[in-house]
């Protein structure tokens, strides 16, 4: 009996490497509390100070709205954008060995380490009546900067890493066999892409395009620089928040935030929910 | 449909994977490439397929020369090693898959597509998971449902890459057994992949050995065993221990050891390949041998015991196996460390210039008698 005793004491207790659920749960949810929640509900805090219907007022002032449109569209078309180009850097990044890929490799990261104020200033000089590609584009009669399109352009800009590097890790993943399966099977090169290829990538396709889509909605830094700031057409919504804050005005800046926040939070989770249901069937934790 | 292949040969960068060869199939055949890796007879295998373009060479299959087609107008079932089932499909959608992507010409109905998959998933005997994913099945389910993937188009030749390679033994045999029966009954022509060289005898009419790019040897498996052409076919097809022997006054000398030379031999040194059951194993030597061995370890497997022995005061690269039958082996009561006499009765016989063995025997009575006095 005093064996078992002795024995089932010193019996090691840790399993696993990290310390155990309590320390690092603890830990997590302090960091997150600090980080996240504290500020956010901060914001909310702010907003209910001003009571439902100047809340109400201020989130659906006509010039508001109009600055939702356009951030929304912006980021919409931006992201799309980004899902076709990301895909396509990423495929190339992963299928073909060419001089200078791990060049391009580290390059796709660089929109996350430019402080996005320096990528804006830069993308306003180039697009600019008198920048390098302004003159060429003004000659075919486009005009990008100071237009909604500068808005896209610095979004796409700024957000293009979300996909490639989301999409990258499945591509490398993926098995040339299936591929070859499908070839041998007779599918011609657009089935296999169709039937085989793009359902394997279409969970981390979408999830990089909406973390991209979202990005895009708070991207403040790169946009104003090339936007042009002109109320009701080519007003972002952050650069709402940021004249409230100008004018010392901070429930109808935290109003606004909200409105953003509550929007990416929606999407984000319905991604994930939908994202998680997918993966399940691939790897069968049903 | 009779493969035809001439003259194929293939590199990747510098390295050679394919000399130039050639290989008849024969209509209705099953023929197992056997060999290490690195032999090439995966590369073969593919260039068969179209999966991969030969540099040199030609194939046709049947009638129709396919050289420069696509794999995916050349109709072979492909089966691969580790499956390639799509992940994101069913396994009834797996099957349907090689149909559905049929030109709208040729493709069947969506009820005749379901009722042939229904049927090929009969045929493996898997009906009942028709709506499961590839990643809740078996390894031995999923090598099923690649079989029925790759037959649904009805191909004319099957191409399996290491089709039971990942399976655990007695799976493998299980589908080893069906695989043939389903050959059989189809009478598709079949060419598969294997470095076992037992599912190579077991399975296959002819065998293709292969090393380095080349062909080694193309036989049937009896006569494979019975006569290999070459010291890397008898290496391979395994369980031989190998003899260097110098001539000296009628005997092959390795330091301490000694063999007869038996009536018929060539007078020259070389190397005698002897298999693990051609021994008579004595606690003294014989007039025939003088072989000691200690044993290192004792293995009962089946119907025979294996023993794995040391030269003592002689030279050998490898440990030496014999198997004995288990009388035997009860009537002398070896043990570990003890030391043993073995000598052959029958082995190959390689002359350091020949590529060709030359089969011998020795009389066994006559040992026999010696041991007795």
């Amino acid at each position: 009996m005093a064996t078992h005793l002795s024995a089932a004491a010193t019996r090691p207790r840790h399993k696993r490497v990290l310390p155990g659920l309590s320390l690092s749960l603890g830990t997590s949810l302090l960091f997150i509390s600090l980080i996240l929640l504290l500020p956010m509900s901060g914001l909310v805090m702010q907003s209910v100070d001003m009571g439902w219907d100047r809340y109400w007022q201020v989130i659906s002032d006509e010039r508001v709205v109009a600055s939702y449109k356009v951030t929304l569209w912006a980021a919409l078309i931006a992201s799309i954008f980004n899902g076709f180009f990301g895909l396509l850097l990423a495929w190339v990044l992963v299928r073909y060995e060419f001089p200078g890929r791990r060049i391009l490799d580290a390059l796709v990261d660089l929109p996350f380490a430019l402080p996005t104020a320096v990528a804006g200033i830069t993308l306003a000089t180039l697009y600019a009546q008198n920048g390098w590609y302004g003159e060429i584009l003004e000659s075919l009669g486009l005009k990008v900067a100071y237009t909604p399109w500068g808005i896209v352009l610095a979004m796409a800009f700024t957000s293009i890493p979300f996909v490639v590097r989301t999409v990258q890790p499945v591509l490398e993943e993926l098995s040339p066999e299936e591929e070859e399966a499908g070839m041998t099977l007779g599918a011609s090169d657009w089935s296999v892409f169709r039937r085989v290829i793009f359902p394997a990538l279409w969970p981390a396709l979408m999830t990089g395009i909406a973390l991209s889509f979202t990005r895009s909605l708070g991207e403040f830094g790169a946009v104003i620089f090339i936007a042009g700031n002109m109320p009701y057409v080519s007003e972002i919504t952050s650069l709402m928040i940021f004249v409230s804050l100008q004018e010392f005005d901070f429930p109808a800046a935290s109003a606004i935030a909200s409105v953003v926040l509550i929007a990416s939070l929606i999407l984000l989770f319905a991604i994930n929910i939908w994202q998680a249901r997918y993966l399940r069937r691939l790897h069968g934790r049903s | 449909m009779s493969i035809l292949i001439e003259n194929i040969s293939k590199h990747f960068g510098q390295f050679q994977a394919l000399s130039p060869l050639s290989l008849d199939i024969n209509e209705g055949e099953m023929i197992g490439l056997l060999g290490p890796s690195g032999s090439g007879k995966t590369t073969l295998l593919r260039i068969i397929a179209g999966l991969e373009g030969a540099d040199t060479g030609r194939i046709q299959f049947g009638d129709r020369d396919v050289t420069n087609l696509h794999v995916r107008d050349r109709r072979v079932g492909f089966v691969f090693q580790n499956y390639a089932l799509f992940r994101h499909m069913t396994v009834a959608d797996n099957v349907a898959f090689g149909l559905e992507v049929l030109p709208r010409k040729e493709r069947p109905s969506p009820t005749e597509i379901k009722n042939r998959v229904m049927h090929l998933l009969e045929m493996v005997q898997l009906e009942h998971l028709a709506s499961r994913f590839p990643s809740q099945l078996s390894g031995g389910q999923k090598q099923r449902i690649a079989l029925a993937r790759a037959l649904a188009t009805q191909p004319e030749v099957l191409l399996l890459d290491e089709p039971f390679g990942a399976l655990d033994a007695k799976v493998r045999k299980e589908l080893r057994r069906w695989l043939r029966g389903l050959h059989d009954e189809l009478g598709f022509t079949s060419v598969f992949v294997t470095h076992d060289q037992e599912e190579a005898l077991e399975l296959s009419d002819r065998v293709v050995v292969m090393s380095n790019g080349h062909i080694e040897q193309i036989d049937q498996p009896g006569a494979l065993y019975a006569s290999p052409n070459s010291r890397f076919v008898f290496d391979f097809l395994g369980n031989a221990n190998v003899f260097e022997g110098k001539l000296e006054n009628g005997k092959w000398q390795n330091l301490q050891a000694n063999i007869v030379l038996p009536n018929g031999a060539e007078q020259k040194d070389g190397q005698l390949y002897i298999r693990s059951h051609e021994f008579f194993v004595s606690k003294e030597a014989t007039a025939q041998a003088n072989l000691p061995l200690r044993v290192i370890a004792i293995n009962p497997i089946g119907a025979e015991v294996r023993l794995e022995l040391t030269p003592i005061d002689w030279h050998s690269n490898d440990v030496w196996e014999i198997d004995l039958p288990h009388k035997a082996f009860d009537k002398n009561c070896f043990e570990k460390g003890q030391t043993l006499y073995v000598t052959p009765k029958a082995g190959y016989f390689f002359a350091h210039d020949a590529q060709q063995p030359v089969l011998l025997n020795w009389e066994t009575e006559k040992v026999q008698v010696t041991e007795q006095a």
